[in-house]
């Protein structure tokens, strides 16, 4: 077998490997470092569909530095985590509530 | 008590390597010794941040592979364009340092008050997670049953196997080797499907509590089987690594 994508990997399933997101708990240290507390059992409600989801729950992408964490149910990014220069920019828009348990 | 509740900010602490066990051609265990570890839940993780010498920083987060109270230890998978677990499987020795921030996780953890029974579903290193689970469940002495389906390419490839093999009372271990089995394998012989899940995952009824963990691509294809076997989406946890290619 070559090292191309594996006959048996994400494709097989039906899924282009961009597709293939994280969840919640990949960002768990990220998030204790921006919240200061455990926030993977912690639910948003998300400001565009209504959708309400535990964190762990949430698709995450990863994408070079930067972090976006987007509704499962429509696809809005509801957190976005980008460093500038040492310092986290947390943009929190898409959520309407986000509530530790 | 081991890894309740979190008090401020987590800081990078420094991780000597104390040993390392080969579990699969492609995947290895090391233990770490971190001074002042505050002890771990199983299924949680650890971030592991290696810097090198020009001062590049990778970080990766690897599941915890041991049960509370025993020493911390990782099982890393070799990624062929892997840019840390090379290093991990390959170079990393008793001795070596890096450093690692955790433990993390509240999420896809497993406590006997949660009940059961218990339905664990591992494709890949997804089995890492849910093995530190099985540990711990055996170390407090519960008598929750588990079935654990467990979807490995090869024979080879199955990570804690002769742990797995004698896996102890009330546990059922079901493997699914979906690239190549060896002679007189009867098991099961393709990836996950939901035939499959419909007979080997508990009935809905009993209301069981299922952790899935591997692949995205598999943890997907799980969670929606036994959501449709009728399993409430509330009793299915899920613990995604990417695109791993399993």
């Amino acid at each position: 077998m070559t090292n191309g994508p594996a006959a048996d990997g994400p494709a097989a399933y039906g899924l282009a490997l961009e597709d293939a997101a994280l969840d919640g708990n990949a960002i768990g240290g990220l998030l204790i470092e921006i919240f200061g507390t455990e926030m993977t059992t912690a639910t948003g409600t998300c400001g565009t569909c209504g959708t309400v989801s535990q964190v762990a729950e949430l698709a995450v992408y990863l994408r070079g530095l930067d972090t976006v964490v987007r509704c499962r149910g429509c696809d809005s990014a509801l957190m976005v985590f980008v460093p500038v220069r040492g310092i986290t920019c947390v943009d929190l828009q898409g959520l309407i509530s986000l509530t530790t348990s | 008590m081991a890894g309740t509740a979190v008090r401020g900010r987590l800081t990078w602490q420094t991780a000597t390597v104390g040993s390392v066990i080969d579990e699969t051609p492609t995947a290895r265990t090391l233990l770490l010794d971190v001074a002042g570890w505050p002890g771990h839940r199983g299924g949680q993780h650890v971030d592991i941040r290696l810097t090198a010498d020009d001062g590049y920083q990778a970080e990766r987060a690897y599941s915890i592979a041991s049960a509370p109270g025993e020493p911390l230890a990782i099982t890393v998978e070799r990624l062929e364009d892997g840019e840390v677990s090379p290093y991990l499987t390959q170079e990393a020795r008793a001795g070596d340092e890096f450093e690692v921030r955790g433990p993390i996780g509240g999420y896809f953890v497993w406590q006997p008050a949660f009940g059961g029974p218990l339905l664990l579903l591992a494709g890949g290193s997804g089995i890492v997670p849910l093995r530190a689970i099985l540990r711990y469940r055996g170390l407090i002495g519960s008598s929750v049953p588990v079935r654990l389906l467990y979807s490995s390419r090869r024979l080879q490839d199955v990570i804690y196997r002769a742990e797995l093999d004698h896996a102890g009372d009330g546990v059922e271990v079901i493997h699914a080797l979906t690239r190549s089995q060896p002679a007189g394998w009867t098991g099961y012989a393709r990836r996950v499907d939901d035939q499959m899940l419909a007979e080997v995952a508990w009935p809905a009824a009993d209301k069981p509590l299922a952790y899935a963990c591997g692949p995205t691509s598999f943890v997907e294809t799980v969670a929606a089987g036994l959501v449709r076997l009728g399993y409430p989406p509330v009793r299915v946890r899920t613990e995604r690594f990417g695109a791993t290619g399993q």
